[in-house]
């Protein structure tokens, strides 16, 4: 009603009076505006390159069309499937191991009455949230490496050291580790606020009549914070060809590149390092594409299934 | 509940209470022994004493990491970046989302999906670079502040605290003569400082330790951030790692103090930035 209500008095006030109550808005929003075109939509229509051969000297506009073949030589390139294979399988790591934790931690966290124990334990795992990748890779090297506290250990028990960062299958295990390490933390706060917003009064029921804490959290609690791990799943399935930067390209090394070579390190070294802007946007593009492909389907499918959405 | 006397739930609590301290201990172990490897002499690292405590207790490492005048000029300018980069991004995300919080706003619609979409479509690096690059910002202290200068997700969250204050108040700021730059100022920005205080941190925090686009668009090492300083000092460190040698180009007691050194504004704000970031990831994440 209130809508409806604005909008017939906005249609009543003259244009000139309009305009001299807002122009200062528009004045306000005239360099986002511009910005956004200058910085977001430009680069999109940039992104023809992707189409083209790219010639510095001739720039965007007059470099001669190619039509796909930057893309058929991506999906002929070794290197790409490679680096795709990479994302994905890291990705689905972070999201078989990774995903779980946070929810594990907040339910049973929530079940203890102590809040001492559950402040400190929200305030510890949250912290590394807000260590960058390089200081985390650092961190990571000194406990990993084969002089490293881990194999310090290891070597102490009379077992001989593992390779954590030389061998490409277990360092997959320390970058998932780092990433549990890293963000469950984040999630664990999303976790808690969901928790602390259900009924606890259905929980005291099924107690009455006669439900084990187990059966407890499985049957009433974990259903009513559905909503929200759904919508969490999708975010984190919606980004599975999606890679950050940073964390693939610190945590990696010469020695385990089969496995810590993603689309965002290989865009990276084969456009701003080998200067191949053309195929490098390509293969850029093809992840941005399949990208918006899965949201909007993952998007879709929760929705048939009852889930909110998160558009 | 009858349950808080019961002997099994006595067991449940002391169970998962120690589990909690337990996890958490192992959390933050790691934390603790860069601290600790940092405060220690070469030698007690290198002959593996060091684990939780310092051993040999000396700041000289601190000393050495400071004399190198690389990591202290850095240091002094990724704080001078940081601000600026706040200050402009908070400033963006205001002036973006002030006119379209008004529901009034004719356009205002149009607008605000020319936001939202940049939130899905992403043109991918090297556009972005070409971008940068068409404009001479490559190499450029500006490179570092303006091609992430606005989000759209953070403006929609300014834009959803600016419509959360009550209507009545912009009305009674409009009779007092207040024109919209006015009121901005005096009526709507004070009322929604939480909000704005937790973007900054966001922004700033995103600033301090994003090493991306220092790779991307700076060249010279006197635009090298902490991060990419530091990202230097590890990668010798990994080299010596790969090819198995054993004495290091860089001691550990010195990297240590350099990882010590770069995450320091982070955890000296920590206690208040949880306070505002627990609130921040509130604001957007979760609709459930």
């Amino acid at each position: 009603m209130k809508n409806i209500k604005t909008k017939g008095t906005v249609r009543k006030v003259p244009f000139k009076v309009y305009i001299r109550n807002t122009w200062q808005l528009y004045l306000m929003l005239l360099i986002p505006v511009i910005y956004m075109l200058m910085f977001r939509y430009k680069p999109m229509i940039g992104g023809i390159i992707a189409f083209k051969k790219f010639n510095v000297f001739a720039g965007i506009w007059n470099s001669p069309w190619i039509g796909l073949a930057n893309f058929r030589e991506a999906f002929g390139s070794r290197d790409f499937w490679n680096a795709l294979m990479n994302t994905l399988v890291l990705n689905a790591g972070d999201l078989i191991l990774g995903f779980p934790v946070p929810i594990l931690i907040a339910v049973f966290l929530f079940e203890i009455r102590n809040l001492r124990i559950r402040k400190l334990t929200q305030t510890i795992l949250y912290l590394p949230n807000f260590l960058s990748w390089v200081i985390i890779a650092g961190i990571i090297t000194q406990l990993f490496s084969n002089s490293g506290l881990v194999n310090d250990i290891i070597r102490k028990t009379g077992l001989s050291e593992i390779n954590f960062l030389s061998s490409p299958f277990i360092w997959r295990f320390v970058y998932w580790i780092s990433g549990i390490w890293q963000s469950a933390g984040y999630s664990l706060i999303i976790y808690l606020a969901a928790l602390s917003a259900t009924d606890s009064s259905l929980g005291e029921a099924a107690y009455i009549d006669g439900a084990t804490r187990l059966q407890r959290i499985a049957h009433v609690t974990i259903p009513q914070i559905k909503p929200t791990i759904s919508i969490m799943l999708i975010m984190q399935l919606g980004k599975i060809v999606s890679i950050d930067f940073d964390r693939p390209y610190m945590m990696g090394n010469t020695l385990v590149k089969s496995a810590s070579d993603v689309i965002s390190t290989y865009v990276y070294s084969v456009g701003l390092q080998a200067g191949r802007f053309d195929f490098a946007t390509a293969v850029g593009l093809f992840q941005s594409v399949v990208g918006i492909i899965l949201i909007l389907s993952v998007n879709k499918i929760s929705k048939k299934m009852g889930e909110e959405g998160i558009m | 509940m009858g349950e808080l006397k019961s002997k099994a739930d006595r067991r449940f609590q002391i169970f998962w209470n120690t589990f909690f301290i337990v996890i958490s201990i192992v959390a933050i172990i790691p934390i603790v022994r860069v601290f600790s490897m940092s405060l220690s002499s070469k030698d007690a690292i290198l002959a593996g004493k060091v684990f939780l405590y310092p051993v040999q207790f000396t700041a000289e490492a601190y000393v050495r990491s400071f004399q190198s005048g690389s990591f202290l000029s850095s240091f002094i300018y990724s704080v001078f970046l940081m601000l600026g980069s706040t200050v402009v991004c908070v400033v963006m995300t205001v002036l973006a989302a002030y006119p379209l919080s008004k529901k009034k706003l004719k356009g205002g619609t149009i607008i605000m999906t020319l936001f939202v979409l940049t939130m899905y479509l992403d043109p991918g690096i090297i556009p972005k670079y070409l971008n940068v690059r068409d404009l001479k910002l490559i190499d450029t202290f500006w490179a570092l502040i303006i091609p992430e200068a606005l989000s759209a997700y953070n403006m929609i969250i300014m834009c959803t605290a600016f419509r959360g204050l009550d209507s009545s108040l912009y009305e009674a700021a409009k009779i007092d003569g207040c024109n919209e730059i006015q009121t901005l100022f005096r009526v709507a920005l004070p009322l929604v400082y939480p909000t704005l205080a937790t973007l900054a941190l966001f922004y700033a925090v995103g600033r301090w330790n994003r090493l991306s686009d220092v790779l991307y668009y700076v060249n010279s090492s006197k635009l090298y951030t902490v991060q990419m300083v530091l990202k230097q000092l590890i990668e010798s460190v990994k080299i010596s790692q790969e090819e198995g040698i054993a004495s290091q180009l860089v001691a550990d007691n010195i990297k240590s103090a350099s990882i010590v050194i770069s995450m320091t504004p982070m955890v000296i704000a920590y206690p208040f930035i949880q306070k505002y970031f627990t609130k921040g990831i509130m604001l957007g994440a979760v609709k459930g």
